[in-house]
């Protein structure tokens, strides 16, 4: 037990503060219901899969700035296709964009290897390149998506035997979330290329000596988070409806997440679950802003505030912790 | 600019030894990378010629004015990012800086006079600077998290302050609009801050203690620990400098774009990383100068002209930037690393 809370000491302390957030909107707002709960999640989804993209990359030692550029690429282009297209169509629209975020997110990682210019630069370059690419798919907002698609994330999940008080309170967007990011993550994790990724990030020197394919790895670290993020394309198309050429705020939440979910941004250390729970934090404290009535300009400060005051901490934290 | 590796003439001191006919491409290729900043002006300049092919007569006084005005923002904005590149760091904030020092500094010299305005607009700046530099340098946060934070909190503080000034308006001060657009005897007047501004950089960066300490520092920050420096003064005094460069880039802006917004100089951000990188200073720290990073704005200034030129829609034309970008990186660091 001991063991398990120093490795998921920073885990277990955040979702002790998402469970004390929960209180606190109880508290601010006692109508706070299962609804509510729905469109955070539904909220949430787009965040979450751009936040597992990024991880993935920096666990792996490097970072993805493309990721709110990719997810914009992605969702015009589902967003286009499924436009006046019959609800069958978006069977193959689906696997289809899913495989081009995997194959972009390859060509990243294939570029940082091939030209040996620092990650940072290729995926900037890779942003103007995905941006402008996005813009040529649809100039302006627009498209659509299957209705079967849209209903995916929408409303709750009915388990039969269950009261629908509890039912209510299993949104389907967060059941989407944890089942693509499990059938991706789990064998991930327990597999020989998970452990490579964790080696390559950790030292990558020391991954190669012990006959690791740090090339080989890193392409796929890199194509995994363009899975990822073909996957939050496809959730800003299902839960807009519509496709938008201009990427969101995502590639600073990403980042901001994965720090405030305990990952090293030198890589090599941390998990998913960690920078997941985060999103829903950040999230569920913008909520609160929301209903205390404070002025959405100010929220941004207090939530800049709260990144940079957590990534001290966390910081002071390992700086103590190694002396 | 300066060399990582004072030991690249020893091959040529063998190849007299050993008097062996070498190829053309590689003596070619050699002297490029002991002169990096070579293969750039010559880029440079094959970005002018295939300007001035496309759109015969372009390539003219006032042009060339245009460009460097243009460019000289960008060229501040990426010495930022060249000095804190050079400590293995980057800054990100320089934008929201640059946006805020400009908004406030047009909308505070409405009711205040002009040298007020000034330091209140220049506050922010070594505000953002010291705490990122604080962040950075003594608790050790990762320098693209920490700037990513304060500009997000810069931003928000600023749209907040927009509201309390909405309806006193705002005017460009004079002095800034003949700074940013004026023109004196065939040269932008910008280049009055510009050249004394890059040549202190220059400096600094060559000849001072402190321009060595940021190359030590990005080489082996351990090693300079040991030898006694103190990591963290020189790691504020930095971020501070650089937040301050940024604020005035800021006013130099305004005076040229003469349309205060809250999202000035976010467009810059990109770019200026992409300029120092370009320009051969390395993201990873120890390596590259103020020099290649000045080239590399305009490199980028003039493709900007370029695709702008061929017409074509938005999205090809980013797409264009980010290939040249990524290809010219990439092949600069070939010459470089040929020896």
């Amino acid at each position: 037990m001991n063991h398990f809370l120093r490795r998921q000491g920073w885990v277990v302390g955040l979702f002790a503060l998402l469970i004390v957030l929960f209180i606190a909107t109880r508290i601010i707002q006692p109508a706070y219901g299962s609804n509510d709960f729905g469109s955070l999640a539904r909220a949430v989804l787009p965040y979450a899969f751009a936040v597992a993209a990024q991880t993935v990359v920096v666990i792996a030692g490097g970072i993805d700035l493309s990721v709110a550029a990719m997810m914009a690429l992605t969702s015009v282009t589902a967003a286009s296709m499924m436009a006046g297209a019959s609800e069958e169509y978006a069977l193959f629209v689906v696997p289809f964009v899913l495989a081009m975020g995997f194959a972009l997110g390859a060509l990243n990682g294939l570029l940082i290897v091939v030209t040996r210019v620092p990650d940072i630069v290729v995926t900037l370059a890779m942003l103007f390149v995905l941006q402008g690419a996005a813009l040529l798919v649809l100039d302006a907002p627009g498209g659509g998506a299957a209705e079967w698609l849209k209903a995916l994330i929408s409303g709750t999940v009915p388990i039969p035997g269950l009261p629908d008080a509890i039912d209510a309170w299993l949104p389907k967007a967060l059941l989407v979330l944890i089942v693509c990011l499990c059938i991706i993550w789990i064998p991930l994790r327990r597999s020989r290329l998970g452990l490579s990724i964790y080696a390559i990030g950790s030292s990558e020197l020391a991954a190669f000596r012990s006959g690791v394919p740090v090339k080989r790895t890193r392409i796929i670290a890199y194509a995994l988070s363009g899975l990822f993020a073909a996957f939050g394309g496809l959730a800003l198309t299902l839960s807009t409806g519509i496709g938008a050429p201009i990427p969101g705020p995502y590639l600073l939440a990403s980042v901001a997440a994965v720090v405030l979910g305990g990952v090293a941004l030198g890589g090599g250390k941390g998990g998913l679950l960690g920078p997941i729970v985060a999103v829903f934090v950040l999230r569920l404290v913008r909520t609160d802003l929301t209903l205390l009535a404070i002025d959405p300009n100010v929220t941004a400060i207090i939530e800049g505030l709260i990144m940079v005051a957590v990534v001290m901490f966390g910081a002071f934290i390992t700086m103590r912790g190694r002396q | 600019m300066r060399r990582a590796n004072p030991i690249a003439s020893h091959p040529m001191s063998t190849t007299a030894i050993t008097p062996a006919p070498i190829p053309l491409g590689r003596r070619v290729k050699r002297f490029m990378a002991d002169r990096p900043s070579v293969p750039l002006i010559i880029l440079l300049i094959i970005l002018v010629v295939i300007l001035q092919i496309l759109r015969p007569g372009i390539v003219n006084e006032r042009w060339i004015g245009n460009t460097i005005k243009f460019a000289i923002p960008l060229a501040i904005l990426a010495g930022c990012q060249t000095m804190t590149m050079l400590t293995g760091g980057i800054d990100l904030s320089v934008g929201t800086v640059a946006t805020m020092s400009a908004f406030i500094m047009a909308t505070q010299v409405v009711n205040q006079d002009p040298a007020v305005a000034f330091l209140l607009a220049m506050m922010p700046a070594v505000l953002i600077g010291l705490v990122n530099g604080i962040g950075v340098g003594v608790f050790r946060v990762h320098p693209l998290i920490m700037t990513l934070g304060t500009s997000l909190i810069g931003t928000g503080c600023l749209q907040v302050y927009q509201r309390t000034v909405i309806a006193s308006g705002a005017k460009i001060p004079d002095f800034l609009a003949w700074l940013g657009t004026g023109v004196t005897s065939g040269f932008p007047n910008a280049l009055l801050l510009f050249v004394p501004l890059a040549a202190l950089i220059v400096f600094t960066l060559a000849r001072t203690g402190f321009g060595r300490l940021l190359y030590a520092v990005g080489d082996n920050e351990r090693a300079t620990r040991l030898s006694g420096v103190q990591y963290w003064q020189v790691i504020t005094a930095l971020y501070i400098t650089s937040s301050v460069l940024a604020g005035i880039t800021g006013l130099l802006y305004i005076g040229l774009i003469k349309a205060p917004s809250l999202s000035l100089a976010e467009p810059l951000v990109l770019p200026s990383v992409a300029a120092a990188v370009i320009g051969g200073t390395s993201i990873f720290g120890g390596r590259g100068g103020y020099t290649g990073t000045i080239i590399g704005a305009l490199i980028l200034t003039v493709l900007t002209t370029l695709l702008t030129i061929l017409q074509m829609p938005e999205g090809a034309r980013r797409i264009l930037f980010g290939l040249i970008v990524l290809f010219v990186t990439a092949a600069y660091l070939r010459i470089v690393e040929e020896r």
